[in-house]
């Protein structure tokens, strides 16, 4: 479903953004380096507050990083959004009242240097029959389908979706994903955010975890059980220090309970050989893949 | 591109506000002919020199349009509580056009609330030369630019559920002070109403009685309000925008 090409994509380089709150301040994203090509679909993956927003944010322009820069599409966010390049569903908003689906959706696309058909988007996102609703008469699913088709509307070169499914029933999402693939299929260039590992592998070619601001892991979704380390190593082991487990080769983090230990691997072949070399005495060893779920929530620290 | 569409739609959906109708239409209108109704025969209100029907069209062509430009503005704050403010950044209107759209369509419901009041004025007899019409009426739209860029500075600053009473208080408060009700005469409140843009948006009306409308003092307040509450919009509208 990918359509690279040279043309230049998303570059995020040092991206930093702190915010005051009474408790002082909070870094929200504290380093980011993210580089998407044209043409591909990128879920950027973690748990709340990993700063997978503020990100979204800085990249679209709604802020201005503390630190870094952000090149859309070889262009300021602000260029590149003037330009029409950009269409994105952010995580919250309402709709503005007093005019039907339908011209609301003209109305936004009428900002647009080259807009799409406005009722090809209706049968894209699947509203045409309720075109003539008011917008204040909508349900929350339909309300989201609306809020995808403005951001649909300009046929932009980059989509930005910031946890577009939150609101969705089951059928919501299942239209919401075909809708994006197709509308993929044109060769556009999609980032999503989202919480649910499970639509990041079913949606995207690649996947960025974030956790606590930093960027933890990046590659290939066929590749995200291998990157976040999918075997744990369990074993007897006395008298061991945590870090000396921690220091084999392809270990990715260790945690001693007792006399128990449990390694999570992002290599476990070569965990197991260098183990054994240096602590010939371990026993009751067992080497077990760790499902998707707690590999993802052990490397965004959900889990502790 | 076109701004035009934009404008059409954003006039439509003031149009079928419901809210918007009956308080900067349908209120102003049932106050005139309550008030000016009984009095029709009044020629001279109070020793201003004008007839109540006159008096009080222009009084309350000016509460009028003076509530409804406010809470024109008014509602950016409520299209900022429902994200539509940042939806909007995320398009290529700029935010200078989306302030120019939320004037236009303040202006074109000033102009409806102001025909329909002279039409109310006119079945009570008033009657005046075209030009007279057209002076006062010009003078009225041009006094209403600061309540326009006061409506912009509340809709930055407050919250929606502050925006009602704010409006409500400060316009009621405004056209009181102002002479919308009653001719002030001589004394304190009228010292105190010769400084507030109300007052001469009222005084339009002298243009009907082969007055000036405004006299240099006039200009001058109403100038210095402007150039005030512009400041205070923009710095309003600066701070609300840049917040990350």
């Amino acid at each position: 479903m990918t359509n690279l090409t040279d043309s230049p994509g998303v570059e995020l380089r040092g991206l930093e953004k702190s915010f005051r709150t009474p408790h002082g301040t909070v870094g929200a994203v504290c380093g980011v380096d993210i580089s998407i090509r044209a043409g591909e679909i990128v879920a950027l993956l973690g748990p709340n507050g990993a700063g997978k927003s503020t990100t979204i944010d800085m990249l679209l322009g709604l802020a201005e990083p503390d630190a870094g820069s952000v090149s859309v599409l070889g262009r300021s966010p602000a260029a590149a959004t003037l330009a029409g390049l950009v269409g994105a569903m952010l995580q919250t908003g309402s709709l503005i009242e007093d005019l039907t689906a339908r011209e609301l959706v003209a109305m936004v696309a009428s900002l647009y240097p080259a807009p799409l058909d406005v009722d090809e988007v209706l049968s894209l996102v699947g509203i045409e029959t309720i075109a003539r609703r008011r917008t204040q008469k909508l349900s929350g699913g339909e309300t989201q389908r609306v809020r995808f088709a403005l951001a649909l509307v300009s046929d932009p070169q980059l989509l930005v979706l910031d946890e577009p499914t939150t609101a969705m029933d089951v059928e919501g999402r299942r239209d919401f994903w075909e809708t994006m693939r197709e509308f993929a299929s044109r060769g556009r260039t999609i980032l999503f955010a989202t919480h649910y590992l499970e639509e990041a592998d079913a949606h995207a070619d690649r996947a960025i975890l974030m956790a606590r601001g930093r960027v933890v892991a990046d590659g290939p979704t066929t590749e995200i059980g291998a990157m976040v380390g999918l075997r744990t190593i369990r074993a007897t082991l006395p008298d061991v220090e945590r870090s000396e487990l921690e220091r084999l080769p392809g270990v990715a983090a260790a945690d001693c309970h007792g006399e128990a230990v449990v390694l999570s691997c992002a290599d476990a072949d070569a965990a197991i050989r260098a183990l054994l070399d240096s602590f010939p005495q371990a026993r009751d060893i067992e080497i077990a893949s760790a499902g998707l779920e707690q590999a993802f929530l052990e490397l965004t620290g959900s889990a502790s | 591109m076109s701004a035009a569409t934009y404008m059409r739609f954003e006039l439509l959906r003031a149009f079928r506000n419901r809210r918007f109708f009956v308080f900067s239409l349908g209120f102003p209108l049932v106050l005139y002919l309550l008030i000016a109704g009984p009095n029709g025969s009044e020629d001279d209100l109070a020793g201003s020199g004008i007839s109540a029907r006159l008096y009080f069209m222009v009084g309350l062509t000016a509460f009028g349009t003076m509530s409804g430009v406010v809470a024109a503005g008014g509602r950016i704050a409520l299209e900022r509580t429902l994200g539509w403010t940042r939806q909007l950044r995320i398009t290529p209107l700029r935010a200078r056009a989306y302030i120019g759209t939320k004037l236009v369509t303040a202006y074109a419901f000033a102009l409806l609330t102001t025909a329909v009041l002279y039409a109310a004025g006119i079945a009570l007899g008033v009657r005046m030369p075209a030009g007279d019409w057209l002076g006062m009426t010009g003078l009225m739209l041009l006094g209403l630019l600061p309540f326009a860029a006061l409506g912009i500075a509340l809709g930055h600053t407050l919250k929606p559920d502050a925006l009602g009473p704010a409006i409500g208080g400060t316009t009621a408060l405004l056209a009181f002070l102002g002479g919308v009700w009653f001719p002030l005469g001589d004394g304190f409140m009228a010292d105190v109403a010769h400084g507030l843009p109300s007052f001469w948006l009222v005084q339009a009306s002298h243009i009907a009685v082969g007055g000036e409308g405004w006299d240099a003092t006039g200009w001058l307040v109403m100038t210095a309000w402007t150039v005030a509450l512009t400041a205070v919009a923009v710095r309003a509208y600066r701070r609300d925008t840049e917040r990350g």
